[in-house]
């Protein structure tokens, strides 16, 4: 499989935020004020990173999953499951720390569902995590009994909207896991497992690698980050809401990961450029509010912007920029 | 029986089962008003699941469907209300707006190499942006067509209604099996699904084929949206948010394998009428909360895939698991 080749181009990605930025500035001079209140830093970039919190911790374990060759469907229905989870029993009495284990424990056995449907039955991914995004959003109205539980346990809110060393909460939880998550995967040999299972299962469970085991991990890893998100959600609006908490976030997360320029096909992949993804994601949503366009082009421009990196990326304009590379050679 | 025809037949089986444990409980379901209404209103889902069964035959999924339906009520009502032109000839605009939408995401997963995953998922930001940006409020459509099609029913006996938009659903899910199993675009859709390589090597039009699946799927998806106005006399961006999933679990439901290459147009139709069983049990029973219906459907789905599985891991001894894709 020919690698590509991100590695010689300085980075796109890292181009397009800068673009989405500057645009952002452009439109908006005051984009880039960052002032200090209350203890904490405030301002439209702390907001990008802010609001793309839960979509980048998505993207950190949607980006294992993809490396896979698979793709987990039903983080958002698991987000609405554990924000239901830790908002019900920090209702009912629960200290948070109670709460918050017992979301993230539900997150994880969500992940090990997914993991034993891919992993042990061999159901195609995509199919395996329809069944939970289906059911899902139903566990969690079930748990919520079709409401709305609000909450005000000062520990659990200040999860969602709370500051460490000037940063939101969200950001500082983001940063700790993307670290966690990256040095994990390369500085041992589980990065490498999980590309060799991406690019051919066969051959690498055949090479000794327990492809099982591993495909469990991953599944679990994305259901753990999904409850993280879920939490974060949950506790930034003080409530769970299983109807909308991470509604169509799945595919942001895929978006983000597809954006970071790891392969669908599985492989090869980067967790920060993920999560870089993410943050371009959230700089256009930002960008759109703040610039005073109506928000109802924000669909029309995120897929404005798919529809452009596809282009770049498919093989297609690789071959026609080959080809005019020849004709003006040829033409000298 | 051949052992391929075990999921659709199990399909069948669970239907009749389901339906007599309703019936069992609830004698009224067995009216011909309640199958009727079952036909009416799983109409527009229908109709989208037959766009929905040969793209996944072919190996693909569309992700766009919920968009597109909600994209055509919005123009039906900008154009019937706001330009005052005949519900016919906006119609016709609608479909051939979709007509073009799918043959552009069709043209995108053949020549950009892209997943119909991400392309469909563009697709679908892109129409429900549209959308959006076309009103943000709903728009009433009142015209004396619509009233005309909504009165359009035969009297069954028993007081149910065989409506206009019932029928239409059922011809669609007749001509969807015929095109299937009976023309060479059906097996064209078919050889794709089950091998692109191969398929193109036997002389399998490739390019064309892939790009005609997705402009009859994002035509029966306008056609659907068409039917969904129907319902709700308004064009609102919002409307049939994930019907897509819906159509995709009528579609596994129905026996059609998620891989591609197998299965039947018309295990769709009662994957369909299952979804819709599940819908008015919770509604005759009153006791139990609309969440069930999610989580039924999930279960459904869940023991479908598991059943295919096992019948395709029995059926194909040796190495099936190692290739999946």
């Amino acid at each position: 499989m020919k690698g590509f080749p991100l590695s010689r181009l300085v980075n796109p990605q890292l181009i397009a935020l800068i673009g989405v930025l500057a645009l952002n500035w452009l439109l908006f001079p005051g984009f880039f004020r960052v002032t200090w209140q209350d203890g904490r830093l405030f301002g439209s970039v702390i907001d990008v990173l802010n609001r793309g919190a839960p979509v980048a911790i998505l993207a950190i374990g949607m980006t294992a999953v993809i490396a896979t060759k698979g793709v987990d469907l039903s983080v958002g229905a698991v987000m609405a499951v554990s924000g239901a989870v830790a908002a019900t029993l920090v209702v009912s009495g629960y200290p948070m720390p109670v709460a918050v284990a017992a979301a993230l424990a539900v997150g994880l056995l969500c992940g090990i569902w997914n993991g034993i449907l891919v992993a042990l039955l061999d159901i195609q991914p995509i199919i395996a995590t329809l069944v939970l995004m289906v059911a899902g959003r139903g566990i969690a109205q079930l748990i919520t009994e079709g409401s709305i539980v609000t909450f005000n346990d000062p520990a659990l809110v200040f999860i969602g909207t709370g500051s460490l060393l000037g940063m939101p909460m969200p950001v500082v939880i983001a940063a700790a896991l993307l670290v966690l998550v990256t040095l994990g995967v390369r500085r041992t040999a589980i990065g490498l497992f999980i590309e060799a299972v991406g690019v051919n299962r066969s051959a690498a469970t055949l090479a000794g690698i327990k492809s099982r085991v591993l495909l469990m991990m991953v599944y679990a890893l994305s259901g753990l980050c999904a409850a993280i998100a879920g939490i974060i959600v949950a506790a930034d609006i003080r409530g769970a809401d299983a109807n909308n908490s991470g509604l169509w976030l799945e595919l942001d997360a895929i978006l983000a990961v597809v954006i970071g320029g790891t392969s669908l096909l599985g492989g090869r992949f980067s967790i920060p450029m993920s999560v870089l993804g993410a943050l371009i994601i959230q700089a256009m949503n930002t960008g759109i509010l703040v610039s005073g366009f109506p928000p109802e082009f924000n669909l029309v421009v995120k897929a404005g912007m798919i529809i452009a990196i596809l282009l770049i990326q498919s093989p297609l304009a690789a071959a026609l920029a080959a080809r005019l590379g020849r004709r003006r050679r040829a033409e000298k | 029986m051949r052992k391929s025809l075990r999921p659709l037949a199990a399909t069948v089986l669970i239907f009749i089962v389901a339906y007599g444990l309703a019936i069992a409980n609830f004698p009224m379901m067995a009216s011909t008003r309640v199958l009727g209404n079952f036909l009416t209103d799983n109409a527009y889902l229908g109709i989208a699941a037959v766009g929905m069964t040969f793209v996944i035959i072919s190996g693909g999924i569309d992700l766009s469907v919920g968009a597109v339906i909600g994209f055509t009520g919005v123009l039906l009502a900008a154009l019937i209300t706001w330009f005052g032109i005949h519900p016919l000839v906006a119609f016709v605009v609608a479909l051939g707006l979709a007509a073009l939408f799918g043959a552009a995401m069709g043209l995108a997963i053949h020549y950009l190499e892209v997943p119909p995953f991400i392309v469909t998922l563009a697709g679908m930001f892109l129409a429900r942006g549209a959308a959006a940006v076309i009103t943000q409020d709903s728009v009433p459509i009142n015209h004396e067509f619509y009233s005309f099609i909504a009165q359009l029913y035969f009297k069954l006996p028993g007081g149910g209604r065989l409506t206009f938009l019932g029928l239409l659903m059922v011809a669609i899910f007749i001509i969807g099996a015929i095109v299937a199993h009976r023309t060479r675009f059906g097996s064209y859709v078919y050889a794709l699904g089950g091998n692109t390589t191969s398929a193109s090597l036997m002389g399998v039009p490739v390019a064309r084929t892939t790009v005609s699946i997705y402009v009859l799927s994002s035509v029966l998806a306008a056609l659907a949206g068409i039917v969904f106005s129907f319902y709700t006399g308004a064009g609102q961006p919002l409307a049939a948010v994930g019907v897509e999933l819906d159509a995709i679990s009528a579609v596994v439901i129905g026996g059609t394998l998620l891989t591609g290459g197998y299965g039947f147009v018309l295990g769709t139709f009662v994957g369909v009428m299952l979804l819709g069983l599940v819908q008015t049990y919770i509604i005759f029973d009153g006791t139990l909360s609309s969440w069930w219906t999610k989580i039924v459907i999930g279960a459904l789905l869940f023991l479908f895939i598991v059943l295919q599985r096992l019948v395709f891991a029995a059926s194909a001894p040796g190495g099936k698991s190692s290739e999946k894709a």
